[in-house]
């Protein structure tokens, strides 16, 4: 089993779940990122969701092991879609089991973090007004000229 | 009376922006920049020494040479140059940095030839700044009271200590020759300079797209044939072909399925992707 993987087709959280049952693991957190309806001022209709899956399978596996080595979690498995997303669907789903909880926030938290900010994942967002944008490309630019600086707090 | 000399290569640098320790690394095929320095030194001096740190003894690229070792620490080369001149206070030190890709032999006979044993120091001027090049300049016997007295005093920049010297300064024969490299972009860019046919020659490449430049590009992966030596050059050559609206600095690069350097040198056969800002989650 990959410790993180991507996936074309719907997340199955109830296996994904049951997959880090441990009977050492007192503690189970998981994180669930979905598709939101609006991004920056914008009604947003629907994403897409495309990966470099070579190079993502590899840092996020090493993400993982970060994590595994920060935080002493026994499992963890984290699962990001790719292809077109309609609003409220599970975008990636982190899932961490560990003996004692606090090191199951911790490493969750890292885990999405890390993977948002490194894995070569990019999300193409469809707006109600037609209007469709590659976030953090596209939008970065017209950022500059407004002076306005972009935190992107979606999942 | 002249004094005997004796070389001394500076190898106990921490290599810090060069994330790879400077003496191991090779322009020529299995021959370390540490060793080409001491063969090209050899035959202008009595005997060659390198110039090390204490926790360098043994390493592999440096135990084999008659070593002088730092006893102070962290004071950079000046350092090695106080070393050598205690254990031999009565010889004159040729000091050379191992980091020169360029040195040539020409430089080196010319310094040998001009040599002034009754001035304090004989060293090259910059071709950048017109200052003393320090790492690579014949510090004679006289100057070690004075650089003791320097160092003690907590300076430690062994170009400003030739400055305030008796220094003969002389222009290099090539002014590109002193020229070093601190830098991964500048091993990359002296490896290419050193070895053109393997670097420069046409080959053929596979760029593969994703997102919006996969857009922009208008296809996922083309093959071409170029003679970009880096990414960085390949993709100014590929924005005059495609409507690339992201600048380079706002990229990332993978190389085979890896992150690589801007400045790693392309083969032929390579798969290059150029990664836009991420957005996962």
């Amino acid at each position: 089993m990959k410790r993180f993987a991507f996936s074309a087709t719907p997340l199955d959280v109830a296996a994904l779940t049951a997959s880090l049952r441990d009977v050492s693991c007192g503690g189970f957190v998981s994180f669930e990122g979905w598709v939101r309806n609006h991004n920056e001022g914008q009604r947003v209709t629907r994403l897409e969701y495309e990966a470099f899956e070579q190079l993502a399978v590899k840092e996020g596996e090493r993400v993982i092991a970060e994590a595994q080595q920060r935080f002493g979690i026994q499992n963890a498995r984290c699962v990001h879609r790719v292809g077109a997303l309609d609003l409220e669907a599970l975008a990636v789903w982190v899932g961490v089991s560990t003996p004692h909880r606090d090191e199951a926030f911790r490493a969750c938290r890292y885990i999405i973090d890390e993977v948002k900010h490194r894995l070569p994942i990019w999300k193409k967002e469809h707006y109600a007004n037609g209007d469709s944008g590659w976030v953090n490309c596209e939008r970065c630019a017209e950022a500059a000229t407004v002076a306005h600086e972009h935190r992107h707090e979606h999942a | 009376m002249t004094a005997k000399l004796l070389g001394l290569v500076l190898a106990g640098g921490r290599s810090t922006r060069m994330q790879r320790d400077k003496a191991a690394l090779q322009y020529r095929p299995g021959q370390t920049q540490l060793a080409a320095a001491v063969d090209m030194l050899r035959p202008h001096v009595a005997q060659v020494f390198v110039s090390v740190r204490p926790d360098q003894r043994d390493d592999a690229t440096r135990r084999g040479y008659e070593q002088i070792v730092d006893q102070i620490e962290s004071a950079g080369p000046i350092a090695g140059i106080l070393a050598a001149q205690s254990a031999h206070p009565d010889a004159a030190w040729w000091v050379l940095a191992c980091d020169l890709p360029f040195l040539d032999e020409a430089t080196l006979a010319d310094l040998a030839a001009r040599r002034d044993a009754a001035r304090d120091a004989t060293a090259y001027r910059s071709s950048h700044d017109g200052l003393p090049e320090p790492l690579c300049a014949i510090f004679e016997p006289r100057t070690r009271a004075a650089l003791a007295a320097y160092v003690g005093t907590g300076r430690l920049c062994p170009r400003k200590f030739l400055l305030q010297a008796d220094t003969l300064l002389l222009d290099p024969p090539n002014a590109r020759a002193l020229d070093n490299a601190n830098t991964s972009d500048d091993y990359w860019q002296a490896m290419a300079k050193l070895n053109p046919q393997q670097f420069v020659d046409q080959r053929e490449i596979c760029v593969q797209y994703f997102a919006l430049l996969r857009e922009q590009a208008g296809c996922r992966e083309e093959k071409l044939v170029t003679s970009a030596p880096t990414p960085r050059v390949l993709y100014e050559e590929l924005r005059k072909r495609h409507p690339f609206s992201l600048a380079a600095d706002t990229l990332r690069i993978a190389i085979n399925g890896e992150f690589a350097d801007w400045s790693r040198p392309l083969q032929a056969g390579d798969t290059v992707v150029f990664i836009p800002p991420v957005a996962g989650g």
